[in-house]
């Protein structure tokens, strides 16, 4: 088989499966877990085929019009660079690591087929997006990613927060996707063709007429997708979900989609600087605002998830500055360990029996309990703090080392001020990454007190997933940033030494700064009890999650952050925590600023409805009511009447034909 | 003799009868001012065949053989009409036309009480009430 | 047509158009009086004159033959009936204030104005039709008798039917009448209902004795009803006899 039909059949796999497990779920369970697993590791399998035959050569093309539309054609259109073979192993990984863990995850779920069945649909369309060659056919694979992700966010609907979050979601990134499309459009305006390459081409020429308009109108449905400032509001609340959807979505794939997306179309952006400069601010708050409410969090999840948006910042800081091949190099190590993290953190959910750090930071013997958690989660945590050898080290120093190749003017596209924004937020975020990574594994797996509640072995299926995973957190970035760059457009990816330094010391300071402030904590721990435990910890770790998730906030007061006074990053913000663990008050303003006008336009409609529309509506009734009422009263039954009322016309009506007929 | 003396007079007798059938409260009484239009009628057709045999020479007389057929049929009206009557007499205890007004908009509300009146012999409105009151 | 043969005058009127017009004023005078008298008996009495009047003014017409159906028919038979059907839906006797319905404004303007309409358009018609009644009576028993056998013989016969399917029907309607004061039959949901109520009124008026006059008398009144069914019935059988008559004429 060539490799473009290998390439289809990478999208189409898990379609097929998605649509078999939809159709059987109900008619033969027994078939439900092949069909989500068997697509995606054949999926996976596929795309390493496709990703080996690229081998980082000359970019595969192929397209088919399957019916002129009129003006722009539109194209099914494959475009496969070194760029998309890597993302689409990298996704194909995460998801059938995904799948493979959910099948413990969910093990008694009775929701497992249609959950299994948008996993695979979420996975096809990921490889839609990854693959595409037309803007359109991309455009459909985001936005099917993202109404499976608006339902499996929302898997959990019995909790209130699970309905919220997915509506949530769903609202915030079409704030972003409505742009997206206009953008979409006036790009393709511009360039006559929604064909990557024909639009490359066209910019490469200067064709490009309105650079910065398009290049803005794209950057909000990439901050839609990717969770960045100030669109980003989303995704904590998206962990509202059950643990693999956040490991395969909103960790690794689709909000890596917006990246993956600039760093496509990076010659767009680079035509605008005013979108690269937007770009780095964009990129610095979301990676320092982010790095300071993870350290904020209560929730093992909302830890990451703030976690996850800073190394999309990370990302987007790398495009900034105009390097893509950092991005999508972090974005590959990143999609492997942020994955890892987020299943060792639902493994670690249902030993615990609660998402609450500060719960967890109450019972011993937690890393007893799930050893292969412990591990590959150490591991994880060390990648996400950048700490050599580990593979987010060296990613992140790519990322770093671009920023600084810009600050000091090496190349020609990115503005110096975007290299010393990124620089600088990177390297803070790098303090901030350390600290909450360490606090996270301190309280975790230091906790002091009671027992951890032991519910037995956690299944066979999750624990290899994490150790699967384990081994690119590992290992993926040593031995990758040698050979990355002739896959991408060749920029140097190793490590520089002032960057390293800077980064690591950073980081190492972070973790020890809170390392100590737990230290100094330990005793308050002890004299504070804290913990709410799941109801049911025989249930399978789904029902775990969702009922962690639907006691958090009547347990400890709020759903994001709880009140611990043994928390090393509360000593760690100060002041700044209570801020920080709300999100910097971001959903408050977005309450004023949109959900009350709306509110308020919505009540003015209905007032203009139910007073001044339905007045008309309802005076068309009234009118002929009272006619009709009118009618009725001629209706006596008086057998004289009526025949007086008929005799009455015929006379008339003789008089007139009389009249008539005689001329007068 | 002028024609117009009977037609006018004709006209006036249908005119006195149609009065009398919207006029009048009886049944029976109707039934008369029936009779009277087609009386009329009668008249008429007499009147004109007569002129017309004189004039047109026509002998078929069918003016005279319908006002025989008029007779005839007005003599069967008034069996069935005054049997009608009295079926309806013997069922609500009245021969008032407008009385008789069960096809009047939101009869229905008041077929409970009405339907109690004729079981009983007794309708349950106006002249008929002190017929109640006799029952009890 | 007659207009230049015959100018005669509305103001030199023959002694036979007298003797219509007065006749005829009599007719329309007695029609008046039988549509509006308040007494229900008088009302048919006066129609007795007024169908007799019409009697006269066919005779006056050299109608002979339909003059005497007129008063065989009319006056011998339907008057007769309709004071039988007077007498049995309990008419008042005397003076009864409302033999007018509340519809007798807008009837008498709808009477009123067709009149108009109609004296307009006949008299704008026919003002100067003259009808010549010298000569061989134009509706004599012979005159009659020959065109009705000749020329209408399938339609009277089919009147015939007619009066039968009238006949039938009449004893039909009776019928049900009859079986409501005889036997409680299940056919008729009316009677069954109907019946008791009768008998137990009775009863209770004779033992409540109230004793006034008034009401013992009703209740006589319904009593005799019930028999005048019965006999009603044979006054329409006498009304065939008329019928029959003519039909063997």
């Amino acid at each position: 088989m060539t490799t473009t039909t290998l390439a289809v059949l990478v999208p189409l796999l898990p379609f097929l499966g998605a649509a078999a497990g939809l159709l059987l779920g109900r008619a033969a369970p027994g078939f439900v877990r092949p069909l989500a697993v068997l697509p995606a590791v054949a999926a996976l399998a596929l795309a390493v085929v496709v990703a080996v035959r690229q081998g980082g050569g000359p970019s595969v093309d192929a397209a088919t019009e399957l019916t002129p539309t009129g003006s722009v054609p539109i194209e099914l259109a494959l475009h496969i660079d070194g760029f998309a073979a890597l993302v689409a192993v990298v996704v194909g990984l995460v998801a059938a690591c995904v799948q493979i863990y959910s099948t413990g995850y969910l093990r008694e779920d009775p929701r497992y087929p249609s959950y299994a069945a948008l996993v695979s649909l979420f996975t096809s369309a990921m490889f839609l997006v990854v693959y595409s060659g037309d803007l359109i056919v991309l455009l459909v694979g985001w936005e099917v990613m993202g109404i499976c992700s608006y339902f499996l966010v929302g898997h959990y609907w019995e909790t209130p927060e699970a309905r919220a979050a997915s509506i949530k979601a769903f609202l915030v990134t079409k704030l972003g996707d409505v742009p997206f499309l206009i953008g979409l459009f006036a790009l393709a305006a511009d360039a006559g063709s929604f064909e990557i390459t024909k639009i490359l081409g066209t910019v490469a020429h200067g064709g490009l007429d309105h650079p910065t308009l398009v290049a803005l109108l794209l950057l909000a449905g990439v901050a839609g997708k990717s969770a960045q400032f100030p669109l980003h509001t989303w995704l904590p609340d998206a962990m509202a979900g059950p643990t693999p959807v956040s490991a395969l979505i909103h960790a690794a794939t689709m909000v890596a989609a917006g990246v993956y997306f600039i760093a496509r179309l990076l010659p767009v952006f680079e035509a605008s600087a005013a979108a690269m400069t937007v770009l780095a601010v964009m990129a610095a708050v979301t990676m320092v605002g982010s790095g300071l409410a993870a350290l904020a969090q209560d929730d093992i999840k909302r830890v990451l998830a703030y976690s996850t948006m800073g190394q999309l910042g990370y990302m987007t800081g790398a495009l900034a500055v105009g390097d893509r091949g950092a991005a999508v190099f972090h974005l590959l190590s990143h999609g492997a360990f942020k994955a890892l993290l987020f299943l060792a953190a639902g493994v670690i959910i249902h030993a615990a029996g609660t998402n609450s750090l500060a719960a967890m930071s109450r019972m011993s013997n937690l890393r007893d309990r799930v050893p292969d958690a412990y591990w590959t989660m150490t591991v994880a945590l060390l990648a996400l703090a950048a700490i050599p050898p580990f593979s987010g080290f060296f990613s992140k120093e790519s990322v770093l080392g671009a920023a600084e190749r810009v600050t000091v003017g090496h190349t020609e596209h990115a503005p110096g001020a975007a290299g010393w924004t990124v620089l600088v937020a990177g390297v803070l975020t790098a303090f901030l990454t350390a600290a909450y990574a360490a606090r996270l594994w301190l309280l975790a797996f230091r906790g002091r007190g009671e027992e951890a509640p032991d519910h037995g072995r956690q299944p066979l299926t999750m624990n290899v997933v994490l150790w699967i995973l384990a081994v690119p957190s590992l290992a993926f970035g040593g031995f990758a940033y040698r050979t990355l760059p002739d896959w991408f457009d060749g920029n140097d990816l190793a490590p520089t030494l002032t960057t390293s330094v800077l980064g690591t010391g950073a980081a190492l300071v972070g973790g020890l700064v809170t390392y100590a402030a737990w230290r100094r904590l330990t005793g308050v721990a002890a004299r504070v009890p804290l913990g709410a435990v799941a109801a049911h910890p025989e249930g399978d770790a789904a029902q775990v999650e969702a009922e962690a998730i639907a006691t958090h906030a009547p347990a400890y007061g709020d759903v994001a952050s709880a009140p611990d006074p043994a928390d090393p990053g509360r000593l760690l913000l100060g002041p700044l925590h209570r801020h920080a663990a709300a999100g910097f008050h971001l959903d408050a303003v977005y309450r004023e600023l949109f959900v009350r006008p709306v509110l308020a336009a919505a009540s003015l409609v209905r007032f203009l409805d139910r007073e001044v529309v339905d007045t008309y509506v309802g005076g068309a009734g009234a009118l002929p009511r009272w006619l009709g009422a009118a009618v009725r009263r001629a209706q006596t039954g008086n057998v004289q009447t009526y025949v007086s009322a008929l005799l009455a016309g015929t006379v008339v009506l003789a008089v007139a034909a009389l009249l008539v007929a005689s001329g007068a | 003799m002028h024609l117009a003396y009977p037609a006018v007079l004709s006209a006036l007798l249908f005119c006195t009868g149609l009065y009398g059938v919207l006029a009048r409260r009886n049944a029976i009484l109707i039934l008369m001012s029936v009779e009277l239009m087609l009386n009329a009628v009668n008249l008429n057709l007499v009147a004109f065949d007569v002129w017309l045999s004189k004039t047109a020479e026509e002998t078929l007389h069918s003016g005279q053989a319908l006002t025989l057929f008029t007779i005839a049929i007005a003599a069967a009206e008034i069996g069935i009409g005054l049997a009608i009557v009295l079926a309806v007499h013997r069922n609500r205890g009245t021969a008032d036309i407008d009385r008789l007004r069960d096809t009047a908009e939101g009869h229905e509300s008041q077929e409970g009480s009405a339907a109690d009146g004729s079981d009983t012999d007794a309708p349950a409105t106006g002249a008929a009430a002190e017929k109640a009151e006799a029952t009890a | 047509m007659s207009l230049a043969e015959a100018p005669q005058g509305f103001l030199s009127p023959t002694g036979v158009e007298i003797a219509f017009l007065l006749v005829g004023l009599v007719t329309f005078g007695a029609a008046l009086v039988t549509v509006t008298t308040r007494q229900l008996v008088h009302a048919a009495l006066w129609l007795v004159v007024a169908l007799g009047g019409l009697a006269v003014e066919y005779l006056l017409l050299t109608a002979e033959f339909i003059a005497w159906v007129q008063v065989l028919i009319y006056v011998g038979s339907v008057v007769v009936l309709l004071l039988f059907g007077l007498m049995l839906t309990k008419a008042p006797i005397g003076r009864s204030p409302d033999a007018d319905s509340g519809n007798r404004w807008a009837a008498l303007t709808v009477a009123v104005a067709s009149a108009a309409a109609l004296i307009w358009v006949v008299v704008d018609a026919f003002r100067a039709t003259w009808i010549d009644l010298d000569g061989p009576a134009a509706g004599s028993t012979e005159v009659t008798g020959t065109s009705l056998f000749q020329n209408w013989v399938l339609p009277f016969e089919a009147l015939s039917v007619l009066l039968l399917a009238a006949l039938v029907g009449a004893i039909v309607l009776s019928r049900k009448a009859k079986t409501d004061s005889s036997s409680p039959p299940v056919n008729s949901r009316v009677a069954t209902k109907s019946s008791p109520g009768i008998t137990e009124s009775h009863g209770n008026s004779l033992s409540s004795s109230s004793g006034r006059n008034g009401r013992t008398g009703r209740h006589e009144g319904n009593a005799r009803n019930e028999q005048d069914g019965r006999g009603g019935r044979g006054g329409r059988d006498d009304r065939d006899g008329p019928a029959e008559q003519e039909g063997a004429r």
